[in-house]
Parts: C-alpha cells; sequence; structure tokens
C-alpha cells in the first residue's frame, strides 16, 4: 500500500489514553505504555499460575472422591483450572512473553500466584469450601475483569466467568448436602473446613486499598474496575447469606450487619498471616512449587521427544 | 497368538456373581473404572498442560462408560446396588477388571504403552458391543466406540513421538511396552461367562478382536521404530477376581471415605 496523503501526527501515548478514555479495549499491536504493558504481564501470568498451581489442593482428593458423580464433577472442574491457566498464558503471551518463560519464573521463586492455594486440603469439605469460598472470591473479581481494557485479557476472563459459575454451585452443594442429609462428623468436616478457608479467602481481594501499591495506577489504566475493599466487601455481603442457608458459622465474632452502611462489618485481617504467605512462608508453599516444578522437570523427556519427533518429520517431508 | 498360560490361576468359579449377564457388564465396567482412577493421577503432574487436559478428558470418558455400566449391572442384579455400592464396597477378589489396567502409571511412557493396549482392544470391543442386546451396554458401546476412536489415535500419536523421538524416550517406551506385554493376552481369552453372553447376543467371544488389535498394535509400534515383543509369557485371572498386588491399593484410596463414614449422602 502506498500512502501519499500526509496524516497528521498523533502522540501514541495520547491515543492510547483515548482508546482507555473512550472504553475501547487495547489490543496487541497498538501502542502501550512499557509499564502498562510490564504491569498486564505481571497480573496475567499470576492469574494464569494461580488457575494452575490451584489444580494441586482439589487434584489431592479426585482419587479419594465419595462418589462416582462427586468424582466426575471434581475431575471436570480441575480440567477447566487447567483451560483457564491455558487462555490466560496466551492472553499472556500476546504481551510478549512466553509460557516456557513463565514457568521458569514461577518456579523460581519470580511470579506468585494466589497466596489461597498454599493451604492444604484436609478433608472432603475442603473440595465444597474452595468451591463455595475460592471459586466464589475468584468469580467476584474476575466478573470485574471482564471488563479490563486489554482486549485479550478482557476476552479471557469473559470466557472463564462462564465456567466459574458452576465451580461455586458444585462446592456450595457439597457443603449443603453434608449438613442437611448429613452426620455429625460431616457438619464437623463442613465447620472445620469453613474455619480454615474463611480468612485466607478474603485475602485473596489483596491488601486494603490504602497498603495497596498497584491499585491507583491499575484503575487509571482500567485493568482493574473496583478496589480491593470494595470487592472484599462485596463478596462478604454475598457470602454471609449463602452461609445461614448453609447453617455454618463464619468464624468472625465482629461480623454483623450495618444498617446505616448497607453493608456487612467484618474483623481486622490478620495481615502478617497475608504476608508471610505471600513471601512463600505458608504452610503449602514449599510443596506447591516442588510439586510444579518436579512435574515439568519428570516431563522434560517427553517434551524433548515430542520436539525431536516433529524435527524429524519436518526433514523427511 | 501363541498363548502360554501359566499355572496358578484358580480354576473354580470366582466369588462374586453368579448371573453372567451381571458379571459380564460388571467385567466391563470394571475396566473402565480402574482405568479412570489410574489416568485421573495424572491431573495437575502431567508433562505439560495440553497433556493433562488429555489424560483428564480421557479419563472422564472411562468414568462416564464406568457409572453407566456399574448401574445397569446394580440394576440387573435386582438387589437395589448402586453404580457407589459397587464401585466403593466391592473387594479384590469381586473387581473383575483386567489386570492391565490395574498397573501403575509408571513413568509417561508407561501410561501410554497401558493406553495403547488398551484403546486398541476397546475400539473393535466397542464397535462389536454397540449391537449388543442388552441396551444399555449398546449404548455405552456405541458412545465408547467415537471415544475409544479419540483415545487410541492419542496414544498412538504419544506411542510414536516416544518411540521416535530421542534415545531416552525411545528406550523409555520399548520398556513399557515390553514390561506391559505381559498383561494382553487377558483381553482375548475366553471363558464360560463370554461364551455364555456371546451365545445370548449379550456379549462378543473377545478371542475374535485379537486379530484387530494386533494389526493396530503392530502398525503403532512399526511406526514407533519399536520392537514387538515376542515374550510368551502371560499373566491372566483379572476377569476371575485373580489381580496383582496394585488393586488392592487402588481400591484402598478410592473406597477410603465411603468405608469409613459408610451409610452416608456426599
Ligand atoms: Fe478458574
Ligand atoms: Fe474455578
Amino acid at each position: 500500500m502506498t500512502t501519499t496523503q500526509t496524516r497528521p501526527e498523533v502522540d501514541p501515548a495520547d491515543l492510547f489514553q483515548a482508546i482507555i478514555d473512550a472504553e475501547q479495549k487495547i489490543e496487541p499491536h497498538d501502542w502501550m505504555p512499557d509499564a502498562y504493558r510490564k504491569t498486564l504481564i505481571r497480573q496475567i501470568a499470576q492469574h494464569a499460575h494461580s488457575e494452575v498451581i490451584g489444580m494441586q489442593p482439589e487434584a489431592n482428593w479426585i482419587s479419594r472422591a465419595p462418589t462416582l458423580h462427586r468424582k466426575a464433577i471434581l475431575m471436570a472442574k480441575v480440567q477447566d483450572e487447567a483451560g483457564h491457566g491455558l487462555y490466560l498464558y496466551a492472553a499472556a503471551e500476546t504481551l510478549g512473553i512466553t509460557r516456557d518463560e513463565m514457568m521458569e519464573l514461577l518456579h523460581a521463586g519470580k511470579h506468585k500466584y494466589s497466596s489461597i492455594f498454599n493451604y492444604p486440603t484436609l478433608s472432603w469439605a475442603d473440595m465444597g469450601t474452595i468451591g463455595w469460598l475460592v471459586d466464589g472470591a475468584a468469580i467476584t473479581n474476575q466478573v470485574m475483569l471482564q471488563r479490563a481494557s486489554y482486549g485479550p485479557y478482557s476476552r479471557a476472563m469473559v470466557r472463564i466467568c462462564k465456567e466459574e459459575s458452576f465451580h461455586q454451585r458444585q462446592g456450595f452443594d457439597i457443603l449443603l448436602t453434608m449438613m442437611m442429609g448429613g452426620s455429625e462428623a460431616q457438619r464437623e468436616m463442613v465447620q472445620d473446613a469453613v474455619n480454615r478457608w474463611w480468612w485466607p479467602s478474603l485475602m485473596m481481594f489483596g491488601p486494603n486499598d490504602s497498603e495497596s501499591t498497584h491499585t491507583e495506577q491499575s484503575m487509571a489504566w482500567k485493568i482493574k474496575r473496583v478496589s480491593n475493599d470494595d470487592l472484599r466487601q462485596q463478596f462478604i455481603d454475598m457470602t454471609v447469606e449463602q452461609s445461614k442457608v448453609l447453617g455454618v458459622t463464619l468464624p468472625d465474632p465482629d461480623l454483623r450487619w450495618n444498617e446505616e452502611r448497607g453493608h456487612y462489618d467484618f474483623g481486622e485481617i490478620d495481615w502478617d498471616e497475608f504476608w508471610a504467605v505471600v513471601k512463600g512462608n505458608g504452610p503449602m508453599n514449599r510443596e506447591r512449587i516442588e510439586n510444579k516444578a518436579g512435574a515439568w522437570d519428570d516431563g522434560a523427556w517427553v517434551r524433548e521427544a515430542a520436539l525431536a519427533h516433529s524435527a524429524k518429520k519436518r526433514r523427511v517431508s | 497368538m501363541a498363548v502360554t498360560k501359566p499355572s496358578g490361576v484358580p480354576q473354580g468359579p470366582a466369588p462374586g456373581y453368579p448371573d453372567p449377564h451381571v458379571e459380564y457388564v460388571l467385567r466391563h465396567g470394571d475396566d473402565n473404572l480402574i482405568l479412570a482412577q489410574r489416568l485421573s493421577d495424572w491431573i495437575s503432574k502431567a508433562p505439560d498442560l495440553e497433556v493433562d487436559i488429555a489424560l483428564g478428558n480421557i479419563g472422564l470418558d472411562h468414568l462416564g462408560a464406568a457409572r453407566a455400566l456399574l448401574t445397569q449391572a446394580g440394576e440387573l442384579e435386582g438387589s437395589g446396588r448402586s453404580e457407589d455400592d459397587l464401585a466403593m464396597f466391592r473387594n479384590e477378589r469381586q473387581f473383575k477388571n483386567l489386570i492391565l489396567v490395574e498397573q501403575p502409571n509408571g513413568d509417561f511412557a508407561t501410561t501410554i504403552a497401558r493406553s495403547l493396549f488398551f484403546d486398541a482392544y476397546q475400539v473393535p470391543l466397542w464397535r462389536e458391543l454397540s449391537s449388543s442386546d442388552d441396551e444399555v451396554l449398546a449404548g455405552v458401546a456405541q458412545k465408547g466406540a467415537m471415544e475409544a476412536r479419540y483415545h487410541l489415535l492419542h496414544s498412538k500419536q504419544w506411542s510414536v513421538r516416544l518411540g521416535d523421538g530421542t534415545e531416552e524416550s525411545h528406550a523409555r517406551m520399548q520398556t513399557a511396552v515390553d514390561q506391559l506385554w505381559r498383561f494382553t493376552d487377558e483381553m482375548f481369552i475366553a471363558d464360560l461367562v463370554d461364551m455364555e453372553m456371546a451365545e445370548a447376543g449379550i456379549g462378543i467371544d473377545p478371542s475374535t478382536l485379537a486379530g484387530e488389535w494386533r494389526g493396530n498394535v503392530t502398525e503403532a509400534l512399526d511406526e514407533a521404530d519399536l520392537t514387538v515383543p515376542t515374550d510368551e509369557y502371560q499373566r491372566w485371572g483379572g476377569r476371575q477376581g485373580f489381580h496383582s498386588d496394585h488393586l488392592g491399593h487402588v481400591l484402598g484410596e478410592m473406597q477410603w471415605l465411603q468405608k469409613s463414614y459408610p451409610g452416608l449422602a456426599w
């Protein structure tokens, strides 16, 4: 194509801002500030790693699922999470990083993943509680991300959200079955699981807005559309109602309805625990990465074989 | 194929089901259940995410077939046992799966070789059972026939990649093929249950599947540059509940929760 007319010079930074302001999507080949690209890579990779590391605590119960129906659902759910990982790695790759590079960074401890997956799954009720609380918190976050300004990320989130509501429902259903038809032993399992997962799931929304280093810029770029504290409040308001249906007690004595605010008040989160887990000192951080990196290393010969085979085939044809 | 039947397999009737129809449906249900249990162990541990998803999907297909067949076995039996009663409350002697499918996952080559052998059996098996007079079995077989063709494609492709890939992958794949070979004749040994069900139009004589199986497996191994084993030693007896030591551990894990808290809704 030959262009003869001269176009007025447009500053790419202005164009970028105009696209953001107009609620349009930034696409991979558009100009974008370096910091926007870096922030997205960090966030999308972290999100992808969370999907993939998050497979471990649930895969832990596939072989021991109490019924074949539950086994099938759990397998399908964990498969979904692997699929979410794939969509998100693909979205991150549009920003100029490869999946292998992201894996290496994860295994080296240079990329993070959601701290929620650094807790063990100790009973079958944990499968229900993860679906109910952890997928529930993830959905709250992801619904917002469907409107993120980066096109590939936003579209990945739309696909993911479609599957997530099934995840939460199956979790709730596990707990409801154990609470309603069940024995004292089952109700104890559920209450214990909720006690263990409640606070960590509130931590999934990240530090308070006043402490969050990334929030302001991410909101300006419209990557993030709602603040950590607002999302957390949304989640709590929704979940407290559901806990009443289940008949479980949420382990927070300060939890009560605040007529004036129109929200539930809740107690102080143990931020020392949060930061300890984020920094690698949670109960399962070491195992999660050792398992992940171990499986990756164990599979190296398989990936090498596949590459060698396709190289040979190319040479022949 | 020359079959050298080892001595030591009890010849008397196996404990379990006097009704050959129930027995027949259970055998195929158990193959699928135990293989699903094994394959699902790869989830979150596979060489890459695509393989993770593929093995999980294949496992889910087998689990689906198992559930339909165990439910049908319970119905035929007429004593009100559900798929879960049959899956969770039978012991090693009462499970009737092939010894092949209970073999440990081992390395990825072992899993692929086990799948290659089993998929190559299930493709003609399901095709033939698609016209069974047992409508439930026929339905499972019709759906299974499509799935099994895809499973076989997957296990064949990986057999070729590993066999042809690197020196290491070739050696691992050959070892896996050699080690699992001894569990393959069992698929084609017909016993009284098979003969009776074939006669009744419900089942088939499994020995009729051996030719096609051998053709498919030989083709895959040839393409993978692997040697077809000539080992004549064959282990059998799974159909009679005479398993390897591995099955007890698979059941121990699978049944643990139900056996610890029997009679509850989950
Ligand atoms: Fe997910
Ligand atoms: Fe999920």
